[in-house]
């Protein structure tokens, strides 16, 4: 067994089991860390994926001809799972596909929920591959207190932001579970589900008796999206195509799952690139939520908005004084604009001057919240106004069950 | 790394491309290839790999008798009477990674050669030899072997008649001028799916005289699985990233002419700026254009959705 199949069945949900020492909680359902954040190495390691090196950012940056994403430079999206292995079939000239997904809880839609689309994007522009993108409509519904109608409402107007972040209709497929599910994406569903057992979902996900068996039979439904069988309007004929699932990491236990049962029903293993999370904007330690809307900036602030919640609400790394502040300097640890900018600031030299002078206090917090403002704005305009052009007949044409003729070209 | 003619050679017989092949001590010439391989019958060929002033490169197999006239190639180009220059041997070793005599289109198999601004152009349609990326074979295949060759990497390439020698001129324009590729190179090279104006009787015996007054590319070799019903659109018609690069460079050369000259400033000096500028703009180019493209489609979804509801298989005209 190796050390990924070992760590399939590890409990890695289980809060505050040794005495003393708080754990930190990181499922598909909940992320809590212990106190200074989320330890990532621990996570990697616990988890048992792979860290994404510089080598490997060479790499993509040679087999697609430009630039590698700012996430990628910026080691945002950190760790892989056999990213290697889809690089090398792409070197050959073999094909593979795409899939990431939604789980469409609320209408609003912050700049963390756009993260993984955006590097899904330039990860279709780059290798030219096609995409599916799940909405887990089902999955709101089973967790949440919607009526179905209304989850499935929320999958298409997140459908809506999805697309505005510039997917290719002429490569990519968009589904919600409850208009999809049924067919070959069942048979796969139902065959993933043969090879689970009740107890390991339960190590896997953290299930508890009092749970009810909807949610604990819905992991099979984020599986199978992982085999082009699902889907044979796209892809038929071709069942050992391989793909590449760009995530955060928390979703990583569905794949690990995935992975464990696809050689035992003769189907290939996805390879995955995983990302970390989004902090909110009053600090690492702090979670966003829909409830609290200045703890995260959405698509559809204003530029007035977005300069209010920088300045009045973005966690500051600066010092108290300016005098302080010129003699200390930054602390770019807990500073969230920093973070921002990190995530959403393309010029590399650009940064790093920030950085620089910020960490030894000769410009102050006004100044780089200043220049997150006007980046964050740009983002946010350009989403908007593609979100605009995105009209329900838009949505129909990407969620029709229609083949994608151009999808490798 | 490169391909080795062991991994090429394997490629050609996984594509059922049929090849004759012969041994004989390094070559580095046509005149010491002849004396190996001339009595078989076939046409030897003479490759070249040229460079033009915006490092495009662009690999030339002609027959070994052709006269090289490349004062003549750059004008039908469009590329002035001295754009075009042979390609110092470090494109060699580099980009087709392959030794010094032996530029051979098995090169362009190479990853290195795949993403630079690369047009390949020929000039015979019978069975001609080449090098398999090493100069001590030669190996002998059809030109419509070496047409699925180009497809199965996707490489541009174009049959041009090297002995024809239009007047360019005012009158005349470049009759090749499109074949230049565009972009910056390192943009891989789209292919138009352009149908053949065919001439007949090409296949005449391998003398000087080739006639081939057309132009010839060749479609992307697409998935297995996507090869059933499939309708000819150009795979770079609705190619967001290359209507923006042609966007920028339509407006670019204009803007620094008019610019310069208006205030009169070095051409130079300003395309750094334009360059930022190019830029920064790109992203909201790319997405507004985005937009269009996916709103297009969907009018031609839901109009093809009506048409099946109204009309059945009558809506549309046959295709035969």
């Amino acid at each position: 067994m190796s050390a990924e199949e070992a760590s399939a069945g590890t409990e890695v949900s289980v809060v505050g089991k040794e005495e003393g020492e708080e754990q930190q909680v990181v499922n598909p359902w909940e992320v809590s860390a212990g106190k200074g954040g989320i330890d990532y190495d621990k996570l990697v390691d616990q988890f048992g994926c792979q860290r994404l090196d510089d080598a490997l950012v060479a790499r993509v940056e040679r087999l697609t001809a430009r630039p590698p994403h700012c996430f990628l430079r910026r080691g945002l999206f950190f760790a892989h799972r056999d990213l290697n292995e889809i690089l090398d079939l792409y070197e050959r000239g073999e094909r593979f596909y795409l899939y990431t997904g939604r789980g469409p809880s609320s209408e609003a839609l912050h700049l963390g929920h756009l993260i993984p689309f955006m590097f899904t994007k330039y990860l279709q522009d780059a290798f030219k591959v096609p995409l599916v993108i799940q909405l887990t409509d089902d999955e709101k519904f089973l967790w949440k207190n919607l009526t179905v109608e209304e989850s499935k409402r929320l999958a298409r107007e997140n459908a809506k932001d999805i697309i505005a972040c510039g997917f290719d209709v002429e490569r990519t497929f968009i589904f919600s579970d409850f208009n999809y599910v049924g067919g070959a994406f069942y048979e796969n569903m139902v065959k993933v589900a043969r090879c689970v057992t009740y107890n390991k979902v339960v190590g896997i996900f953290g299930f508890s008796p009092e749970d009810h068996i909807g949610k604990i039979s819905f992991p099979p439904v984020q599986a199978v999206p992982s085999f082009p069988s699902s889907f044979p309007h796209l892809f038929s004929g071709n069942d050992q195509l391989r793909c590449l699932i760009p995530c955060a990491i928390d979703q990583d236990p569905y794949f690990r799952m995935t992975r464990d049962v696809a050689p035992r029903i003769g189907y290939q293993k996805p390879s995955l690139i995983e990302s970390r999370f989004f902090p909110a904007l009053q600090g690492e330690n702090t979670k966003m939520s829909a409830s609290d809307p200045n703890s995260a900036i959405y698509v559809t602030d204003s530029v007035k908005e977005i300069k209010t919640k920088v300045n009045k609400y973005a966690f500051s790394g600066g010092q108290d004084s300016i005098e302080l502040h010129r003699k200390l300097g930054a602390n770019l640890d807990v500073d969230v604009p920093i973070k921002y900018l990190n995530f959403f600031l393309e010029d590399d030299n650009e940064l790093e001057h920030i950085k620089k002078e910020y960490k030894e206090g000769r410009m102050l917090t006004g100044e780089v919240k200043q220049r997150l403002v006007t980046v964050l704005s740009e983002l946010v305009a350009r989403h908007q106004r593609a979100r605009a052009q995105v009209t329900e007949e838009m949505v129909d044409a990407f969620m029709a069950v229609r083949p994608l003729p151009n999808m490798f070209g | 790394m490169g391909y080795t003619k062991d991994q090429l050679l394997a490629r050609l017989q996984e594509l059922n491309i049929d090849f004759s092949c012969y041994d004989h001590p390094v070559v580095l010439t046509v005149e010491e290839q002849v004396k190996y391989v001339g009595h078989l019958g076939g046409a030897l060929s003479k490759n070249l790999l040229l460079k033009d002033k915006k490092h495009r490169l662009y690999v030339v197999s002609a027959l070994a008798g052709t006269k090289d006239d490349m004062k003549l190639l750059s004008q039908r180009l469009g590329l002035g009477k001295g754009g075009l220059r042979m390609a110092p041997e470090e494109n060699l070793l580099e980009v087709l990674q392959v030794p010094l005599g032996c530029v051979t289109p098995f090169a362009l198999i190479n990853e290195s050669a795949r993403y630079r601004g690369m047009l390949y152009m020929f000039t015979s349609k019978q069975i001609c030899y080449f090098h398999p990326l090493t100069n001590n074979v030669t190996i002998a295949l059809s030109s419509s072997n070496l047409d699925k060759f180009l497809m199965s990497i996707g490489k541009q390439s174009a049959y041009v008649d090297l002995e024809a020698s239009p007047d360019v001129g005012k009158d005349n324009p470049p009759d090749l001028a499109d074949l230049v590729p565009s972009g910056v190179p390192n943009s891989s090279v789209p292919v138009e799916n352009v149908t053949p104006t065919n001439v007949p009787g090409q296949n005449d015996m391998p003398k000087e005289k080739t006639r081939l007054p057309d132009v010839k590319a060749k479609p992307k070799v697409q998935n297995k699985c996507a090869e059933k019903t499939r309708s000819k659109i150009p795979t770079n018609g609705t190619n967001v990233e290359k209507f923006v690069n042609d966007v920028f460079d339509i407006m670019s050369p204009l803007f620094l002419s008019e610019v310069s000259k208006k205030l009169n400033v070095k051409q130079e000096e300003l395309s750094s700026i334009l360059d930022g500028f190019r830029e920064r703009a790109a992203p909201d180019l790319e997405s507004v254009t985005m937009s269009l493209k996916n709103a297009s489609y969907t009018a031609r979804f839901e109009a093809g959705f009506e048409t099946m509801l109204n009309l059945g298989l009558n809506g549309r005209s046959p295709r035969k």
